[in-house]
């Protein structure tokens, strides 16, 4: 039998079951019918648990009297201090505009500051290790290198495949309107060298790696490994950050220069349905593309490497605590990254110009 | 006598060949506040995952309120589960969520409550353990003793009849932990709830625990059971004796 609740005038007669389920089709009911004058006649209540006894309780904040409860069933309700009315602390007023911007502001003047720090500190670590080479961890730095670079080989492959296909199609339509498809092989070949093989595969380090980065070394905050190391005199900067610094700074390069040849080789093909061999191809870039153009871009993507690491170790060495703080940093070490990656891009465009390289 | 409200019956665990516990039998009486008891490694968490169904038996059967958990599936497994309630050592708590919030995550999900009142019943469960005040803060910004005490006010959110708790006094300071022990005694007397608690922690077995249910990994199943006081007096068995007296070796 489940709950049933009768009123009559002020009295309000509870019977049945009051357990979650009971407690669940008359409380409604219950709420509405309570005021200062009603009394509660508990007489026919068969079972109350916590539930039944929390709906009691609500009744008798709402003014209510509880007349007839069974002797069993008093002590749970004398339990939870009945008299004593819930404290519901009061939500903080929301901040206005002006207040909202202000501390958005101010968030990000210190976010900047932080990263300016990391970077300093990270700059200082470094020149120590220049110093003294043997305090580089070598095995961390190689097995990040192999994790950053030769297992991204796949997607690093598929991606700059299509490039490449996708790239040599699309103008190789329009170019051949001029009979001009030959020169499609230079225009991919110098768009791949200059920019899309080095903003691409920074943009996937930052997907793979930057944010493993965060995730990994988060982790290893919230389980206090951090603070381990930091109290076994074993700076993390030099433990941790380091090696990842370096292992994707030199394999970044690497990678996109391996990009560039898989997404020039898929270009190539795409043009032999135009009648244009693969060696004449080979020869157009060759002619076309040159050291200073690669050099660019392998700078880049050196750059791209640095500082996709250097956000992803710092938004795991600024993890907060919990399981979620780790999934933050992840994100956030990914959209930083991609972030810096557009402006760092910008900015080399600029200077590129100005420079004439 | 009625029913036990726990029966564990030839209870054989094993994780591919490593047996833990074989062949392990015992009943807990409704209202009782039983220990589980033994050194490191001796099974005593193996035991308990089995008890609240994580993990499945490779043979043997647990019985809880009458229904087996071990043979039960579907919408019928998901009542049993919703009849007792497990803290877990760290808490367990829903980082992502106030306290308040894991609370309320029980209710929401297994009763017809409507949201004034699961706020309701969540905040008079942490009235219970104290924790009012700190309804609205998150997990981590508790002490080990509070995220303890919370973690029991959502075992508690469903008003199971059993209670399991594993290591409730780990990590916490001898005063803490001794509030922690009143807390579990108050709410045994007060709601008449059963209580399966894991625990080496001498002082908080003498003073909550109506039985002690001792393990060991040599004999991978119960080499003692009984109360605490007799286990450490009168056993005839060292190992037993042993544990009580913190190691040292009996003369």
């Amino acid at each position: 039998m489940s709950a049933t609740l009768q009123r009559d005038g002020a009295r309000i007669v509870l019977s049945g079951r009051l357990d979650a389920t009971g407690c669940a089709t008359i409380w409604q009911a219950a709420r509405d019918a309570a005021s200062k004058e009603s009394t509660v006649d508990a007489s026919d209540v068969s079972y109350c648990d916590g539930i039944g006894a929390a709906l009691l309780f609500d009744l008798i904040q709402r003014g209510a009297r509880i007349e007839g409860l069974a002797e069993r069933f008093a002590p749970l309700l004398a339990e939870l201090d009945p008299d004593q009315p819930l404290l519901i602390p009061e939500t903080p007023k929301p901040e206005g505009r002006l207040a909202a911007i202000g501390h958005f502001a101010a968030g990000w003047w210190r976010e900047t500051r932080d990263v300016i720090g990391f970077i300093g500190e990270a700059t200082v670590s470094s020149w120590a290790i220049l110093r003294r080479p043997r305090e580089l961890r070598l095995g961390e730095t190689l097995r990040v290198a192999a994790s950053a670079g030769a297992d991204a080989l796949p997607i690093v492959s598929l991606i700059a495949f299509l490039l490449g296909v996708i790239l040599a199609f699309q103008s190789a339509i329009p170019m051949r309107q001029f009979g001009a498809e030959l020169f499609v092989a230079n225009l991919v070949g110098l768009s791949l060298v200059r920019e899309l093989a080095p903003l691409m595969t920074a943009v996937l380090l930052a997907g793979r790696t930057g944010a493993a980065f965060a995730a990994e070394i988060g982790t290893m905050k919230v389980n206090q490994e951090i603070d381990a190391l930091t109290t076994m005199g074993l700076d993390p900067m030099r433990f941790l950050v380091l090696p990842r610094l370096i292992a994707v700074a030199l394999t970044a390069p690497l990678l996109t220069l391996y990009a560039e040849l898989v997404g020039m080789f898929g270009a190539a093909l795409v043009l032999t349905g135009f009648d244009i061999p693969l060696a004449t191809s080979a020869s157009q870039i060759q002619g076309f593309v040159n050291l200073s153009d690669f050099l660019t871009g392998l700078g880049k993507a050196f750059v791209f490497g640095l500082g996709i690491a250097t956000i992803g170790c710092l938004r795991g060495l600024r993890t907060g605590s919990g399981a979620r703080a780790v999934g933050a940093s992840a994100t956030s070490a990914d959209v930083q990254g991609i972030v810096m990656l557009v402006v760092a891009d910008g900015l080399f465009a600029i200077a590129f110009y100005y420079l004439g390289w | 006598m009625s029913e036990p409200i726990i029966r564990v019956e030839n209870l054989t665990c094993a994780y591919g060949d490593n047996v833990v516990l074989r062949d392990v039998s015992f009943e807990v009486a409704r209202g009782e506040v039983l220990t589980v008891l033994g050194g490191s490694g001796c099974g005593k968490s193996t035991l308990l995952k089995h008890l609240i169904g994580l993990e499945h038996p490779t043979a043997g059967q647990v019985w809880l309120n009458g229904r087996e958990l071990t043979a039960t599936g579907g919408e019928a497994r998901r009542d049993i589960l919703a009849s007792f309630g497990v803290a877990y050592q760290a808490g367990a708590l829903f980082g992502s969520m106030s306290v308040l919030e894991n609370v309320m995550l029980p209710l929401a999900e297994h009763t017809q409550l409507d949201a004034p009142a699961r706020e309701i019943v969540a905040r008079l469960k942490l009235r219970e353990v104290g924790l009012e005040q700190y309804a609205d803060y998150a997990p981590a910004n508790l002490s080990g003793g509070m995220q303890k005490r919370a973690a029991i006010a959502r075992a508690l959110a469903l008003d199971p009849a059993i209670l399991f708790l594993d290591e409730p006094s780990a990590g916490l300071d001898p005063i803490t932990s001794s509030e922690l022990d009143a807390l579990i005694l108050r709410l045994a007397r007060a709601l008449h709830l059963t209580f399966v608690v894991v625990t080496h922690e001498l002082a908080s077995i003498f003073a909550i625990a109506d039985r002690g249910l001792m393990l060991d990994k040599q004999e991978q199943g119960i080499i003692a059971v009984g109360k605490p006081a007799d286990l450490r007096d009168h056993h005839p068995d060292p190992r037993v004796t042993r544990f009580f007296r913190r190691g040292e070796e009996t003369v």
